[in-house]
């Protein structure tokens, strides 16, 4: 067995030397290049971090573009989906059903059928940070409301910030609703 | 919703594409061949060196077996004591503690074994240095370990009447620094550029823009995420997996992660068709794949793009499709696609929380780890569909009167029964798994335990079945999974499924390297009229029926009472 024993031992240290040790150190170097130099990108306003350009957070104000509901709460260190199955009874009459009432107090005007399933079932890392265009515009009235602005200004908002599929022709259109959110309060009043 | 077709048809294609000239580059690679990665001999040589090891000594099947199961076996008692007192080795910025005996027994045997079935959070349950010098490390070696004993079985299908099946060190080494290490590297650097962390600081503290308090876990992720889909690991650096916005942070990683899961698992059909220069074999084997692959997606993608009748109920629009579960940068379609080719090739790594899917996904899902070898995980879903072949071969040899013989050497009685006890297996451990946990479930709903068995489930009636049929289908598929709303972090489950995981893992090797063995032995019959042709359709045709037949009659009871019924009893 000696024969197996030894070179096993040997061959696990110096392949963790190189695997664990020197592969990761080397790309920590290189992506001490990229925008957020290897830490995670921010979002400035007014000269303060107030988030992580990928992560969402969560947004209850009127005046805010509110983000997707969150099983984890928006916790970013404790990121996790509802796991709820598509036929939980319980889950859909009780969370979803609610979550529907609420935006429809919020947003007077809206009808049910209006609202995207996006904005009242839950993401799968509790942290989505993106909306949907539509899923953003169908909230401009209540924002242009409860910030005193017109909805034009909030829907153009929403379509400069909308980044299209990839290249124009892989996966869906999204916004991202922290960036969304910091150029609404950095418009002049 | 037609760039998200798009999206994913062309991810599949371009995945395709390039896995044809990688297969042709890795059979070069373990033929001894001249390839452009040259410049890595230097690094081989110098680990040759240090371990003490002769890369030129050749090794009968048993030899390869004892090298394979050692290190196999010094790895898990690294890991085991690594994860036991994770809180107070160093590289641990965020104070996380050490991991229970029971959570420590699972991880370790799961990462060992490439399933990476995690009971436990990155964020809190591991730290930097178990991440990176504990699993990150297995996601390189137990890949690595996969293709070592698939090499044999192709050595031993390649020369006539032979004991000398290579070395395993040097297919463990090799397939480490030709093809996962520089994979990888690109890989993550891809990451890198689009967001995912790479630096070793931990949590960050800020203040959001409404004002909460926001703890941010970070770390050097980017290198582990890569080296997780090129392996078929599945074990993310954050609990969310690739759901998580810093493992997968936009549709173009998700392109590349998503083509990772698959691409070398493809690459080793062609591999095998440029080894052993039987490239209409390759392509057979190919075909029946696909074939397989594809039933599982379209169903799946449609489903989810479609919604959930569920919340359609409830009165609002699904122009998304089905959401619950789902991040918007990805979207229905690109989810499926990757719930398909994640669970097809023993990954497990998710980007959208399969609980959450519809029935029709969960059942694709599942039978993708019933069958477990369409493409199958890197090294090991070859190994099994091998079985597959060596049955056909036998079945199609009885039906028309012919002698069944593969590649030139006759299957006999010993071969059959190792290869009828390894596809047995399988279903045998799923659902002994499944029926146990059923019947402490029903019988003993309160018992005094630390989680109550009434607790387990996380979803009623049928769903909650499968959420249980799911977990024992991904352990002893080594894929690493779930459906999620099980808690699983308890004395039951995670030893449970360490045990499946295990048996899972090393018989599944073990039988096909020495049914290859025992051929390589045996007298060499030159291909006559006689011979049953295995590089045609019809034999394609066989295996598929053998693969459809022993999944079905297995598994089609308890996929009844889990996503079929659900599915039904959609509203």
């Amino acid at each position: 067995m000696k024969t197996y024993i030894l070179p096993s031992i040997k061959i696990t240290i110096i392949l963790l030397v190189i695997l664990s040790g020197l592969y990761p150190l080397a790309i920590a170097g290189i992506g001490k290049l990229t925008p957020g130099h290897g830490d995670g990108e921010t979002v400035q306003y007014k000269g303060r971090v107030v988030g992580y350009a990928n992560e969402g957070q969560k947004f209850t104000k009127d005046e805010y573009f509110w983000s997707r509901p969150s099983a984890a709460n928006y916790q970013a260190d404790a990121g996790a989906g509802s796991n709820k199955g598509p036929t939980n009874a319980d889950y859909l009459n009780k969370d979803v059903k609610g979550r529907i009432d609420t935006f429809l107090k919020h947003n007077p005007g809206v009808t049910k059928d209006q609202i995207p399933a996006e904005l009242v079932t839950a993401s799968g890392s509790g942290l989505d940070p993106d909306l949907s265009p539509v899923g953003a515009k169908i909230q401009a009235t209540r924002i242009a409301k409860a910030r005193g602005i017109s909805e034009q200004q909030v829907l153009a908002l929403v379509d400069a910030h909308t980044e299209g599929p990839l290249l124009g022709l892989f996966g869906p259109a999204k916004v991202n609703v922290l960036k969304l959110n910091v150029a609404l309060d950095e418009l002049k009043k | 919703m037609n760039t998200e077709y798009i999206g994913i048809i062309f991810m599949y294609l371009a995945t395709i594409a390039l896995a044809i000239p990688l297969g042709k580059y890795i059979a070069k690679v373990f033929k001894g061949e001249k390839t452009w990665l040259d410049f890595m001999a230097p690094l081989e040589r110098l680990i040759f060196k240090f371990s003490g090891i002769d890369p030129n000594r050749e090794m009968n099947w048993k030899q390869h077996l004892k090298a394979l199961l050692t290190v196999n076996f010094i790895w898990l008692i690294y890991t085991f004591f690594c994860l036991l007192f994770q809180g107070r080795l160093p590289l641990n910025p965020d104070h996380n503690p050490s991991q229970t005996p029971d959570l420590a027994f699972n991880t370790a045997l799961s990462f060992v074994t490439n399933t990476n079935l995690q009971d436990y959070s990155g964020e809190s349950g591991a730290t930097y240095y178990t991440q990176l010098y504990v699993l990150m490390f297995l996601h390189f070696v137990s890949a690595a370990t996969g293709i070592a004993a698939m090499m044999v079985v192709f050595k031993a299908m390649k020369d006539k009447v032979t004991d000398k099946l290579g070395n395993f060190w040097d297919y463990l080494v090799k397939s480490i620094t030709r093809l996962f290490l520089p994979l990888s590297f690109v890989v993550a650097v891809i990451l890198a550029f689009n967001g995912t962390p790479t630096s070793f600081k931990g949590k960050d503290t800020i203040i959001g823009l409404q004002g909460d308090t926001i703890h941010v876990s970070r770390g050097p992720a980017a290198a582990m995420i890569a080296i997780k889909q090129t392996g078929t690991n599945g074990g993310g650096w954050f609990g969310a997996n690739s759901a998580h916005p810093f493992e997968n942070p936009n549709y173009l990683t998700n392109m590349v992660e998503n083509s990772s899961i698959f691409l070398i698992s493809v690459a080793l059909v062609f591999a095998l068709g440029f080894y052993l220069n039987k490239k209409k074999l390759a392509w057979v084997i190919f075909g029946v794949m696909t074939a397989g692959f594809l039933i599982m997606v379209f169903p799946s993608v449609i489903a989810e793009v479609n919604g959930n009748p569920g919340i359609a109920h409830l009165g609002v629009s699904q122009p998304g499709g089905s959401m619950e579960g789902k991040e918007v940068r990805f979207g229905p379609a690109a989810s499926a696609m990757w719930g398909v080719t994640t669970t097809v090739t023993s990954n497990g790594s998710v980007n959208a929380m399969h609980d959450s899917m519809m029935p029709v996904s969960g059942m694709a899902q599942m039978f993708d780890m019933m069958i477990n070898s369409f493409y199958g995980g890197v090294g090991v879903g070859y190994l099994n569909f091998y079985i597959f072949i060596i049955i056909a071969v036998f079945i199609s040899g009885l039906m028309v009167g012919r002698t069944p013989e593969f590649m030139g050497r006759k299957i006999e009685a010993r071969e059959m029964k190792i290869a009828s006890l390894i596809a047995l297996l399988h279903p045998f451990i799923i659902l002994v798994g499944t029926s146990i946990a059923s019947y402490v479930l029903v019988h003993y709903p309160n018992a005094d335990w630390a989680t109550k068995p009434s607790a387990w489930l996380n979803n009623p009636g049928s769903h909650g079945f499968s959420e249980m049929l799911y977990q024992y289908a991904s352990s002893a598929a080594n894929n690493g999974s779930g459906y999620a709303g099980l808690t699983a972090n308890n004395i039951f489950w995670n030893v449970s499924t360490g045990l499946v995981i295990f048996v899972g893992r090393f018989f599944p090797i073990i039988g096909p390297v020495a049914i290859a063995g025992i051929l390589a032995n045996k007298k060499f019959i030159p291909e006559s009229a006689g011979t049953l042709k295995t590089d045609t359709v019809t034999f394609g045709v066989m295996v598929f029926a053998v693969i459809i037949i022993v999944a079905a009659l297995s598994f089609f009871p308890a996929l009844t009472l889990g996503p079929i019924a659900e599915h039904f009893s959609l509203k």
